[in-house]
């Protein structure tokens, strides 16, 4: 050891403690060399988020690269509820498909079976034969649906932003819907009521009255929620300019539904290519400009109040008659009925079939198993989900499986919005806009 | 068979998968022309037995097509040069206009509708494929949902490749194409040439085969009831 000290702008600066000489390395050139490779200024870490996270909706998966808190690249992986319901189809007769078609997107399960139902009847060529009060009660349901799923989307996107409390009222109201769905079709969700030719049994008044009580106490409730969120300014923060896509954005990448009309371009196919005798009720199509996560709050909160005015309208234009179209070739032989255990064949038409006509009898076995048979060809039916755009592309070889069925889910579509809405945003705010858009992943992967 | 890595860096696939060439028969069996229930001769009780079949209309549809179909034939026959070339065939079918269209003209063909004035197609609602296996011999076709906001239509556009052949990707016409291609390919085993990243997107990453190939097994498991069992979906009787 040399008791020599250096100096100059080469040495480190030097100073005598208790413990002895101290250097303090600091200073000259070494910043400018470090800083570029200093983990604290250029930190970038790539985080797995999902597929089981609480707040994916499911099970999808991003995988983000973060700086810090801003998230500089995001690619969302899907597949993971893959169940082959397209490919499944192909192996089941036409009316069995209404019964894998439910399944996609189950938090809109009416729209599943309407889309695909309106596929196979356009196949068919009996799209103007479907009964009035069918098709009444098939606007009735979906709308009644559309009102379900926002209010999912509403408690969800509630718990995932802080409001909690809206998780409990979304879903508490929620359940008079699908008590209504029950009182009519048996089954909460996956309901395979709409069927080709119809609907699968008639509306029975028990439920037309919860309907009706629906009617009175969700617009209060309505209230209740734009008293709680829309004034809140921790609300605000998490919405306001949040995960913005315009009109451009929107139509580049396929989206369709509220973000599209949070955008501004009021663009339903309710209104613009109307089917099941939309163009015959009266609401109106809200749209918004901010094209942030507020807008599209605002536009889903609006769209349910418009349901309720559809609802309200098929409520009143119901009018008895047949549910089923009245092409024996085609429709259900039973109209089904709930007994003690279930839905099942309706008591009367089992005494027919089994003790008074043969003929019923073949003509109910040759339906129920082998099913009609479809022209040949190709359609695409789309509707307005709650999501946007539900699309099916069926094609008949002219047995009677459908030959292929592809679904084209607003939720597949939508997702890929992900990085256009993530990409340079917080991290946070990525739970904020993938909420947003609102992706339900059975409808997704199917 | 072998096909190239694209220039873009699209998937290279070396040698036909395991599961794409199983000697299954295809599941849905030619079936006769008459009869609701494909019942011939007598026998009938039900009198579904006297309607008469329809056949696909494979030669194509004579003008006039009717509605705005015409308008919008003519429209890209007048903006694009290579018209006559990339027109297969007119199908006008349930109120519904289907251009066939030679696979490598499709995105140039896209790429018009979406931009000429009097098309406007301005998205694509679905894309996604069907196999045709046993009936066309370029079996994989892709389907293409053009929807024009502006003038509220739809038309179907629709090209033909054989097992491994590969179709321009319009990706760069409609980035909402991505993940349909994706999936397309996925599913069915068409090559989207030109696609930034055409890798499995519903299936896992090591999959083998194209699952939604008519050749390609269900694979279901019998379920066992009450001690009987019934076989996998795929392997029952088919009522035709």
């Amino acid at each position: 050891m040399t008791s020599q000290t250096a100096s100059g702008p080469g040495y480190a600066t030097e100073r005598e403690t208790t413990e002895g000489r101290v250097f303090t390395v600091t200073g000259g050139d070494w910043e400018t060399i470090t800083s570029a490779i200093d983990p604290l200024s250029n930190e970038k870490i790539v985080v797995n988020m999902g597929p089981q996270h609480p707040s994916t909706h499911g099970v999808l998966r991003l995988v983000l690269e973060l700086e810090g808190e801003t998230v500089t690249e995001a690619r969302p992986v899907v597949g993971y509820l893959h169940t082959g319901i397209e490919k499944n189809l192909e192996y089941r007769n036409w009316t069995q498909g209404t019964t894998f078609v439910t399944r996609a997107d189950y938090l809109a399960p009416m729209f599943n079976e309407a889309a695909y139902c309106l596929a196979v009847e356009k196949l068919l060529g009996i799209t103007d034969s479907i009964t009035e009060r069918a098709n009444t009660i098939r606007v009735l349901f979906m709308e009644l649906n559309r009102i379900a799923s926002h209010l999912v989307w509403l408690g969800t996107t509630g718990l995932e932003l802080g409001a909690i409390s809206m998780m409990l009222y979304g879903f508490r109201e929620r359940e008079y819907i699908l008590d209504i769905f029950e009182e009519t079709s048996g089954l909460r969700m996956n309901h395979a009521y709409i069927r080709p030719g119809g609907v699968a049994q008639d509306l029975p008044e028990s439920a037309v009255r919860k309907i009706r009580d629906f009617l009175v106490y969700m617009p209060k409730k309505l209230k209740e929620y734009e008293a709680m969120l829309s004034g809140q300014v921790v609300w605000h923060g998490r919405t306001k300019g949040v995960a913005v896509l315009d009109v451009t954005g929107c139509i580049a990448l396929g989206i369709t539904g509220p973000v599209l009309r949070a955008a501004g371009l009021a663009w339903d196919l309710r209104k613009t290519m109307p089917y099941c005798g939309y163009e015959t009720y009266e609401f109106d199509v809200p749209t918004a400009t901010t094209a942030d996560v507020f807008a599209r709050y605002q536009i889903r909160v609006a769209e349910i109040r418009e349901s309720l005015k559809i609802v309200e309208q098929a409520l009143d234009r119901l009018r008895p008659g047949p549910v089923m179209i009245s092409d024996k070739k085609i429709a259900w032989p039973a109209q089904l009925a709930i007994g003690v255990d279930g839905l099942g064949n309706s008591l009367e038409h089992v005494a027919k079939i089994m003790g008074q006509s043969m003929e019923a009898l073949i003509h109910h076995f040759k339906l129920v198993t082998e099913g009609f048979r479809v022209p040949p060809g190709q359609v695409y039916v789309g509707i307005e989900a709650p999501r946007g755009e539900l699309g099916v592309h069926a094609v008949s070889d002219g047995g009677t499986h459908p030959y292929r069925v592809h679904m084209r889910d607003p939720s597949f579509v939508n997702l890929q919005a992900i990085p256009a809405v993530a990409e340079g945003a917080l991290l946070a705010d990525v739970i904020a806009g993938g909420a947003s858009l609102d992706p339900v992943m059975g409808g997704c992967d199917r | 068979m072998s096909i190239e890595p694209t220039p873009t860096g699209g998937v290279p696939v070396e040698a036909e998968p395991v599961g794409a060439d199983i000697d299954a028969p295809a599941q849905t069996p030619p079936s006769p022309e008459k009869g609701m229930f494909g019942i011939q001769g007598t026998g009938d009780v039900s009198g579904f037995g006297g309607l008469v079949r329809r056949r696909p209309d494979l030669a194509g549809t004579p003008r006039p097509f009717g509605g705005y179909f015409d308008e919008v034939y003519d429209a890209l026959e007048e903006a694009y040069p290579s018209f006559s070339d990339a027109i297969e065939r007119v199908v006008v079918d349930r109120g519904e206009l289907t251009l066939h269209i030679a696979p490598e003209k499709i995105a140039e063909v896209c790429q018009i509708m979406r931009d000429d004035e009097s098309l406007r197609f301005e998205m694509c609602s679905s894309l996604s494929g069907v196999d045709y296996l046993n009936s066309d011999p370029r079996r994989l076709h892709v389907v293409y949902e053009l929807l024009s906001m502006t003038y509220r239509r739809r038309v179907r556009l629709e090209t033909a490749v054989p097992a491994g052949g590969s179709v321009p990707s319009v990706t760069s016409v409609y980035p909402t194409a991505d993940w349909h291609e994706r999936e397309t390919y996925d599913m069915f085993g068409v090559i989207f040439t030109g696609h930034p990243n055409l890798t499995r997107v519903l299936m896992p990453d090591d999959w083998e085969g194209f699952p939604q190939r008519k050749d390609y097994p269900l694979g279901g498991v019998p379920v066992e009831y009450k001690g009987a069992e019934i076989p996998p979906p795929d392997k029952r009787r088919v009522y035709q």
